[in-house]
């Protein structure tokens, strides 16, 4: 049956939520993990009934767990995530050293071709991962290593490796942004990296246009286009068409450019979506309206699409990885806010209808697209 | 027979009831009660002590015969009754986050 499964972590669980290809009617399944933050799950694109979640708690630190059926029964896996050799120092907020510290996973990104492969992008920044299905996690150090560690800082949520795209046509490049570090390159399958952020231009560091510093909220690529990036950083959007050498500022119209998610059309690489947020001390939508912005022009020129979506009283947030596309045709749009609402448009946008309206603050949204 | 009474998120992640039954060889410690319960119930370790440096996670703590053993070696010896049977190890999970 050709569907849509939606992924949604919250502060208090995990959901699932599954539909056939109309996306009209849904089945919602949980809270798995009650009462735990769910950071991020995602399936494996090599086995889609293989997922990975990552349960955290104040109380009892990190799990993660791994189910082989789609989300019906899950175990946990390995959860030791040890920086190699001597953790070193980076700085903390006041600009003072502060030891690297295991806190928790932020992403996890399996293998575009390896069920057991994924990796973890954890807080203080770290890439880790496994080949074994998730049991042993070892950390590819060189991230850390390559000489700019001991200068990043912490953002406002942590000092966190929230994301990782792996490039589909050359298995040796892997791109991760780290907040508040910058966008990070490796061209040998994440032994060596290169901070990737010329261009950006952030005026709360002493020198705006550094090497690394840049609090970078999110990344996006679409897979035909390895090489063109977009990026919401804490204000400006930005895309690359270069592998990440140079950015160039797209914010053009938006009514602000300061925001967490963004993410691409599933068939159309210079259509790209982003949801304004009024400023990084008003965490909500300008006007109390939820709108989704979409540029089918790479960027510049955006629309705010409204239809379904509240459009007064709205003061909900939008995180960083909360936001997906299925690639059905027409292709579907999923975000999750902090007020607990998914929302879905089946048709690139144009309209929009809640999944589910009461759930947790929901942390993350991912999409599987079931042949 | 060592009686340990886990805070309900962990008697989920572990799937075991209200209370679990451990042997342990030789003395009795917060040290040996854990390493036997994470031996029994390999989905704990991490989530009482920490991976790498085996000190307690800051929001639990530890009682017994009423008696908060938190702050004590994890090598002293437990309370007589903890050894017997007769009173549990309790891992309590701070009352915080409302």
């Amino acid at each position: 049956m050709t569907g849509v499964r939606v992924l949604v972590g919250t502060r208090k669980g995990a959901f699932v939520l599954t539909s056939d290809a109309k996306r009209e009617q849904w089945d919602v399944s949980g809270p798995h993990f009650a009462g735990w933050e769910i950071y991020h799950l995602k399936g494996s694109p090599a086995e889609p009934d293989r997922l990975y979640a990552s349960q955290t708690s104040g109380w009892f630190g990190q799990l993660i767990q791994r189910s082989d059926d789609a989300g019906k029964t899950w175990a946990p896996v390995g959860n030791k995530f040890t920086y190699e050799g001597v953790p070193g120092m980076h700085q903390w907020y006041d600009g003072t050293p502060r030891p690297w510290e295991f806190k928790r996973v932020w992403h996890l990104e399996p293998s575009l071709t390896d069920p057991d492969t994924v990796y973890a992008g954890v807080e203080d920044a770290a890439l880790f991962r496994t080949s074994d299905g998730g049991q042993t996690w070892c950390e590819l150090a060189g991230l850390r290593g390559h000489g700019s560690g001991p200068s990043w800082q912490p953002g406002a949520g942590g000092m966190c490796l929230h994301t990782i795209l792996l490039d589909p046509k050359n298995p040796q490049r892997i791109f991760v942004a780290i907040s508040a570090a910058g966008a990070f390159r490796s061209e040998d399958a994440g032994q060596t990296w290169q901070p990737v952020n010329r261009g950006l231009k952030s005026e709360g560091i002493p020198d705006p246009n550094a090497e690394v510093g840049h609090c970078v909220h999110r990344l996006a690529m679409h897979r035909s286009r390895p090489d063109v990036l977009f990026m919401q950083k804490h204000w400006d959007v930005m895309r690359s068409d270069n592998g990440g050498e140079s950015w160039q500022e797209i914010s053009g119209n938006l009514p602000t450019d300061f925001g967490f998610a963004i993410d691409v059309h599933a068939h159309e690489p210079e259509t790209i979506y982003v949801v304004p947020i009024k400023s990084d001390s008003e965490h909500f939508p300008p006007e109390g309206k939820l709108r989704v912005y979409r540029s089918r022009t790479g960027g510049n020129d955006w629309e705010a699409l409204t239809k379904g979506l509240p459009q007064q009283d709205c003061y909900v947030n939008i995180l960083r990885d909360a936001m997906a596309v299925d690639s059905l045709d027409a292709c579907g749009v999923y975000f999750g806010t902090t007020g607990g609402q998914v929302y879905a448009s089946a048709d690139a946008g144009d309209h929009w209808s809640p999944i589910v309206r009461d759930l947790p603050a929901v942390l993350s949204v991912e999409v599987q697209t079931l042949a | 027979m060592i009686r340990v009474v886990l805070p309900a998120h962990l008697r989920t992640l572990a799937r075991v009831g209200s209370q679990v039954e451990l042997d342990v060889a030789g003395q009795v410690t917060q040290r040996s009660v854990l390493d036997a319960l994470e031996t029994c119930y390999p989905m704990l370790r991490g989530t009482i002590r920490d991976h790498t440096t085996q000190q307690r996670r800051a929001f639990l703590r530890f009682f017994a015969c009423g008696q908060d053993l938190s702050h004590e070696s994890p090598d002293a010896p437990l309370p007589e009754a903890v050894v017997r049977g007769t009173e549990p190890f309790l891992v309590i999970g701070a009352m915080a986050g409302g």
